[in-house]
């Protein structure tokens, strides 16, 4: 940079800078199926897993399919509004896994059944204080905001 | 009068001087009013419960991480372009205190992701990306260190800030390139319909203006620190040549 004149240091800054920007979108658009984290139900539907792979799936757990009372196995759907895919899971679930909510699974398909050995909940960007909730609720007006 | 006049050293500390005690000022009072509200009087959250309260700290720590970058990267750019030494340390100066934010978020996302999602950490596109930027802010610093003559240090550290923007750009739009992540998307935007609700949004605000002048307050100081430093080795010089 040292002997170059102004303009020709700016020359090379916006030429480096379309390069940078180039070779991200590049790598970013080919690596996309690693660098998303989970597949949706769909996707999956669609690209079947080969046999015995180790994937993540993730969607929202359909309401009214959690089953308990297995033991310490449960089992419930995922869906993404597309396709539903049944889930099993054998361990402690998050405090904000529930009916209606994001979750992200690890495990295997086995016979068209989803086998958890890792279930994640995600959260969403909505922040409520508890009070103003059950006053909704109460007042019957309140709405899911993933429902 | 140009804003360029800034970039005289002599000016520069002469600003810096008289305008660090309000910001410093004020920063102590946004930082500590912000956290005391939203710390003791904010109610909890349905779903998180008291939880949520880390975001006073989360959010605006990792806004930091990422503006500081961006600040780096745009002093680093006037250095290239218009070598103005002043812009050059500020740059340098900027950098440990942006790795601490950096730290900070990922701590604090840590501690809330163990109760929240079920893990510590996660190899989702931002948590991810977060990370790369922490490793650059390392390779920054230490790439100043290793180089002897001042100059040639802030042209190459320069061209490393350009590169790790990316990371620091891609930890915050991360979601709208790959959304099949487990970090939900920004708690704050402009655009967006509004998801947070006014009680926790009002000290939410507080605390990121407290952070954002806690970064000016140290930015300056440390910029200052650099000047000095600099024109003590110019003296040192002086004396050994007489």
């Amino acid at each position: 940079m040292k002997g170059l004149k102004k303009k020709r240091r700016i020359q090379v800054l916006l030429l480096a800078a379309v390069a940078l920007v180039l070779s991200t979108a590049l790598i970013g658009y080919a690596m996309r199926d690693g660098i998303n984290f989970f597949r949706s139900p769909s996707q999956v539907v669609e690209e079947p897993p080969r046999e015995g792979e180790v994937f993540r799936i993730g969607g929202l757990v359909e309401d009214g399919s959690i089953v308990r009372g297995q033991g310490e196995t449960v089992s419930f759907a995922v869906t993404d509004g597309g396709a539903t895919i049944p889930v099993r899971f054998t361990g402690v679930l998050p405090d904000l896994f529930s009916e209606n909510q994001g979750m992200i699974g690890t495990g295997v398909m086995e016979d068209g059944t989803f086998i958890a050995r890792e279930i994640l909940a995600k959260h969403d960007e909505t922040y409520m204080p508890r009070e103003v909730v059950d006053a909704l609720k109460e007042q019957g007006v309140y709405q899911d905001p993933n429902g | 009068m140009s804003i360029w006049e800034y970039a005289n050293p002599k000016k520069f500390m002469q600003t810096s001087a008289w305008a660090l005690p309000w910001v410093t000022g004020l920063a102590v009072v946004a930082l500590v009013g912000g956290l005391i509200w939203g710390f003791f009087f904010t109610p909890d959250d349905y779903k998180q419960g008291s939880t949520v309260k880390i975001i006073y700290i989360h959010v605006p720590s990792a806004m930091m991480a990422i503006n500081a970058w961006v600040m780096m990267l745009v002093a680093s750019l006037i250095w290239i372009i218009r070598r103005h030494h002043v812009s050059a340390l500020a740059a340098k100066a900027a950098a440990p205190i942006g790795m601490t934010m950096t730290l900070i978020a990922l701590f604090t996302g840590a501690i809330w992701g163990q109760p929240m999602w079920g893990t510590w950490w996660a190899w989702d596109p931002r948590l991810t990306s977060f990370l790369i930027l922490f490793l650059f802010y390392l390779g920054y610093i230490a790439l100043w260190e290793a180089i002897d003559d001042p100059d040639t240090a802030a042209d190459l550290t320069s061209v490393l800030c350009l590169v790790g923007s990316v990371f620091a750009l891609l930890s915050r739009y991360a979601v709208n390139f790959w959304n099949q992540g487990l970090h939900q998307e920004a708690s704050l935007s402009m655009d967006a319909e509004e998801n947070v609700a006014d009680v926790f949004w009002y000290p939410l605000l507080v605390c990121i203006a407290g952070f954002v002048l806690l970064f000016v307050t140290l930015v300056l100081i440390r910029t200052r620190t650099e000047i000095r430093s600099r024109r003590l080795k110019a003296l040192e010089a002086r004396e050994r040549m007489a």
